[in-house]
């Protein structure tokens, strides 16, 4: 067994116990963070399999951003979770049945595989060694898949614009600083009052 | 066995010296930081511990590390010892990637540059672990407040990122450097082309790492310490390192990303044949200088000025300079990466 293999089980079985723990765990806060475990590991096996790329924007985006909102949202909201686990069992019929339908998705591909290790879509795309995994992304994303890659643009774009419409609220009443106000400012239009001591400010 | 064994121990020992070296100039950065901070509002700053107070920085391990920490009443505690390890472990393992000199890392990795941003992008994790965990009010609004601001900042640093990948064209922090290496010397760095950027990192680095003027998270005349109120002795001193070394990796990062790393200023003997390192370490002294003034000279921001700089003026001008840079060099073909394309 080589190094690479080694923290290749190392990697996983951190993984599945911890995307286990994200589900039995009482306290949520203590699902999140095994669920960052779960996507930290992620990261290592997607270093190991080379695509190293994807495994350091997984660790930006999920893990830095996205990751931290679930956070937030938890840590803020005062939720019984007892209570809420009440009916846990009841999903266990829809959640077995898409469990099993990944399964055989994924059985699907590995048995391809298995029979024909050439059939087209089976296996990934050999990179040649002379370019990096981020060069090579790069390469396929802005010439073959061009038109895709900016049509997945314009929909989080419109995702974006969507959630500031949502949460855009104009208050009349609310006073807010201009900062250009503020710096066009001069001491002609400053009022100072010379007020008497232990008197305080009258009117 | 011994195929990997060796290896594995190589770099085990290469990391260690790596930290011992890396903590011994943190030692003295920290000291440093006092000792402009003091000269600034005339004060004399430490100066009882050793000849010159050299020694003040040590005193204060051993004061921290012998006192006892105490977990609050109805903590978390195992989230509560864990966020300072977090943040201590996340700011030193940053170190792993920097090259200190041409061909020393500890690992040479492709995306380096990445792996930096990713690893400060976690590092608001230390934050709200401890600020929940700490079971009290005032930590846990204090890291709310933090987080907001180590997001916010995030994105105008990953913005100056891109402007320097898309001039080197690779995310390898090696390449980069040598990416710079032209017969121009300290001209042909990257701070002369990209100067605004140069400007928006640094800010951004002392907002991304809570540094004054920025440091509203403990801000303690005001705050007494943010998140880290409930904290003592060794976890308070995890939390404060990994906050000094955090620092110094960002002033890495602009040696590495604008000033050429460590290289030369003047590109010919006898200038050439001082070793690189320590061009490298004059200039992360450079920056942690202007960072240590920017501390004593600018007075802290309020919180709506902080976003509304990161997210009204930063954001924009960063997001102008990427479509700048890579119109410019479209246009003119001087990109480095240019090679790449098919």
């Amino acid at each position: 067994m080589n190094l690479a293999a080694a923290f290749f089980y190392l990697f996983s079985a951190i993984m599945i116990a911890s995307a286990f723990i994200v589900i039995v765990a009482r306290n949520p806060v203590h699902s999140v963070l095994f669920l960052i475990l779960a996507f930290v590991n992620a990261a290592g096996l997607f270093m190991i399999a080379g695509a190293e790329f994807l495994a350091m924007i997984l660790i930006v985006v999920y893990v830095g951003a996205v990751a931290v909102l679930f956070l937030f949202v938890v840590m803020m909201l005062d939720v019984d979770f007892a209570e809420l686990k009440e009916g846990f069992l009841q999903y266990l019929p829809i959640g077995s049945l898409i469990g099993i339908g990944v399964l055989i998705e994924l059985l699907l591909i590995v048995g391809a595989w298995a029979v024909a290790p050439s059939s087209p879509g089976a296996s990934p795309t050999a990179v040649a060694a002379d370019i990096s995994n981020t060069a090579a992304l790069g390469q396929i994303l802005y010439t073959k898949y061009f038109y895709l890659f900016q049509a997945a643009g314009l929909v989080l774009l419109t995702a974006m614009i969507g959630a500031i419409v949502l949460t855009l609220r104009h208050k009349p009443d609310v006073r807010r600083q201009v900062i250009a106000d503020q710096n066009a400012r001069t001491p002609a239009e400053v009022t100072l009052r010379k007020v008497p001591s232990r008197a305080g400010l009258q009117g | 066995m011994t195929a990997w064994l060796l290896p594995l121990i190589l770099i085990v020992v290469k990391s260690v010296a790596l930290i011992v070296v890396l903590l011994l100039f943190v030692a003295y950065y920290l000291y440093a930081d006092r000792k402009i901070w003091a000269a600034v509002q005339l004060r004399r700053g430490p100066n009882v511990v050793g000849p010159w107070g050299l020694w003040q920085s040590f005193a204060d391990l051993i004061k921290f590390a012998l006192k006892e920490p105490i977990v609050p009443d109805g903590a978390n505690k195992l989230v509560f010892l864990l966020a300072p390890c977090v943040t201590a472990m996340l700011a030193l393992s940053a170190w792993a990637v920097i090259p200190v000199t041409e061909g020393v890392a500890i690992a040479n990795i492709n995306v380096g540059i990445l792996y930096i941003f990713a690893i400060s992008s976690l590092s608001v994790y230390g934050i709200i672990m401890g600020g929940w965990a700490s079971n009290s009010k005032y930590p846990f609004l204090a890291a709310l407040r933090s987080a907001a601001q180590m997001v916010s900042y995030e994105v105008s640093i990953g913005f100056v990122i891109i402007t320097v990948l898309l001039c080197a064209g690779s995310l390898n922090l090696a390449d980069i450097v040598h990416a710079q290496d032209t017969r121009f010397g300290l001209l042909g760095w990257y701070w002369l082309p990209l100067f605004p950027m140069l400007v928006v990192f640094f800010v951004s680095a002392m907002a991304e790492t809570n540094r004054p003027p920025f440091d509203l998270v403990e801000a303690e005349s005001e705050l007494v310490a943010g998140f880290m109120v409930e904290y003592s002795a060794t976890p308070y001193m995890l939390f404060m390192l990994g906050e000094y070394v955090a620092i110094v990796t960002m002033c890495a990062m602009m040696a590495i990303l604008f000033c050429g790393g460590w290289l030369s200023p003047i590109p010919f003997p006898p200038f050439t044949w001082i070793p690189g390192i320590v061009w490298f370490i004059l200039k992360v002294t450079f920056f942690f200088f202007m960072i240590g003034m920017v501390k004593a000279l600018v007075p802290r921001y309020r919180y709506d000025q902080l976003m509304r700089l990161g997210w009204k003026v930063f954001l924009p001008i960063s997001l102008f300079y990427v479509v700048l840079v890579a119109g410019v060099l479209q246009a003119t073909g001087w990109g480095a990466g240019m090679a790449l394309r098919p």
